[in-house]
């Protein structure tokens, strides 16, 4: 267990430091939300019933941004190298570092919503609904996004391979957040049915993603 | 403890690099492996690491711990030298020291090891190729491994670095450790050679 607190200990610390991924995301996604109003016009209700589907874009191709250097940046120096020698399972390790992505660079996305949704005509209900759905819909972004990730380390310049392999295995999530986040600000469907199904396909991949992107890095071995 | 390989066959991109290859080494020994570029010794070392597929053949390990894999018995140190350049040297000696777990040593007294306790708060990113080198030597130190695997150990160290080096790999050898070490210039102790791919 501490050889996996070290990691995410570590890759959280490369994340906050100068040319790390977390400040990039969350820039990312204050661009995109924050140039929507001035593309769409001043029509209020417009801006509140897109909403919550401009904030899911918003964080799903910012943590998309980020994703690709999960694995590449530890295969170019090496790190991988020793990280396959050590004594933790490759899936454990993969998980620790999908884990310390999400809170490096998914939470601040999180945390930043409820300013956003200020820009976007959403009330304090609707952006802590919001909110709710990226907390239980991120991880999956994340741990899914893992295996492009581990995929795109085999191939040299894999950083667009990342986006066409990762946004089909994203859609799903990103259909039952903002379908979550509709039903609790407009109705009619409960928010409870689409939520339910945003939690299983974060479950889901959760125990997907690292088995197989160890597998893909296994294979991958040059 | 012995290290021996057996037939190894090894190809890479569609190419043979070598076969039928044999090798063994008893603790206390170092084996250098030489051989002209391209000559497959960096494949080699990554076969016994694990880190390549193998096409043939077979490498045991005698008398290790039974209770764990080759590859976690053994420290590689390849041409990257597996440091993150935003995190400081002490950082980084610290987390691969708790990483790998084992029996971990101060990082202070490894990093005095390789001289490198005046730079122990300066980021990897500022190091000279030579430094950056020493800092990865003191990862062997850091967590105590029986079986040292070394690509080019030597390349960028200056001669007092190669020196202390030598000393290090001696003490290691001394403690019932083994090298497996590919070279082109001489690791400054005795070592039995290796040839692979023809004259050099």
């Amino acid at each position: 267990m501490s050889a996996l607190g070290a990691l995410i200990r570590r890759d959280i610390r490369i994340a906050l430091r100068v040319g790390g991924g977390a400040l990039i995301g969350v820039l990312f996604f204050l661009t995109v939300v924050v140039l929507m109003p001035f593309a769409l016009g001043p029509d209020l209700a417009l801006l509140g019933r897109l909403g919550p589907a401009i904030l899911w874009l918003g964080a799903l191709l910012a943590s998309l941004l980020t994703l690709d250097r999960l694995f590449m940046a530890d295969h170019d120096d090496g790190s991988l190298d020793v990280i396959l020698m050590s004594r933790t399972p490759l899936e454990l390790a993969c998980a620790a570092k999908a884990l310390a992505h999400w809170l490096a660079a998914g939470v601040p996305l999180i945390v930043a919503t409820p300013v956003l949704g200020m820009l976007l005509n959403l009330d304090g209900a609707s952006t802590a609904a919001v909110a709710l759905t990226l907390l239980a819909g991120t991880p999956a972004l994340t741990f899914t996004g893992m295996i492009g990730a581990a995929l795109a380390v085999t191939l040299q310049r894999g950083g667009l391979l990342l986006a066409v392999l990762v946004l089909p295995l994203s859609i799903p999530v990103l259909i039952f957040g903002v379908a979550a986040s509709n039903a609790a600000i407009a109705g009619p469907l409960s928010f409870g049915t689409p939520f339910s199904i945003l939690c299983a396909l974060s479950l889901a991949s959760l125990v997907i993603g690292p088995f197989a992107a160890a597998a893909s890095l296994r294979h991958g071995l040059d | 403890m012995r290290l021996s390989g057996r037939g190894l066959r090894c190809v890479r991109g569609g190419r043979e690099v070598f076969s039928g290859l044999e090798f063994h080494a008893a603790a206390g020994e170092a084996l250098a492996v030489v051989g002209p570029n391209g000559a497959g010794k960096t494949s080699l070392l990554r076969l016994i690491a694990g880190l390549l597929a193998m096409d043939g053949g077979s490498i045991d390990l005698d008398g290790g711990d039974a209770e764990l894999t080759l590859a976690e018995q053994a420290h590689y140190l390849g041409h990257r030298d597996a440091m993150k350049p935003a995190l400081s040297v002490t950082e980084n000696l610290t987390f691969w020291a708790e990483f790998l777990g084992g029996i971990p040593a101060d990082p202070a007294e490894c990093l005095a090891a390789v001289g490198l306790s005046h730079a122990a708060l300066l980021p990897a990113a500022y190091l000279s190729a030579g430094q950056r080198r020493r800092l990865s030597i003191a990862r062997l130190l850091a967590v105590r491994r029986p079986i040292w695997l070394l690509d080019e150990p030597t390349s960028a160290l200056d001669a007092a670095s190669q020196r202390i080096f030598a000393g290090l790999m001696t003490a290691h050898l001394a403690g019932g450790g083994l090298i497996v070490a590919a070279t082109h210039a001489p690791l400054g102790i005795p070592a039995r050679e290796l040839r692979i791919g023809g004259e050099s």
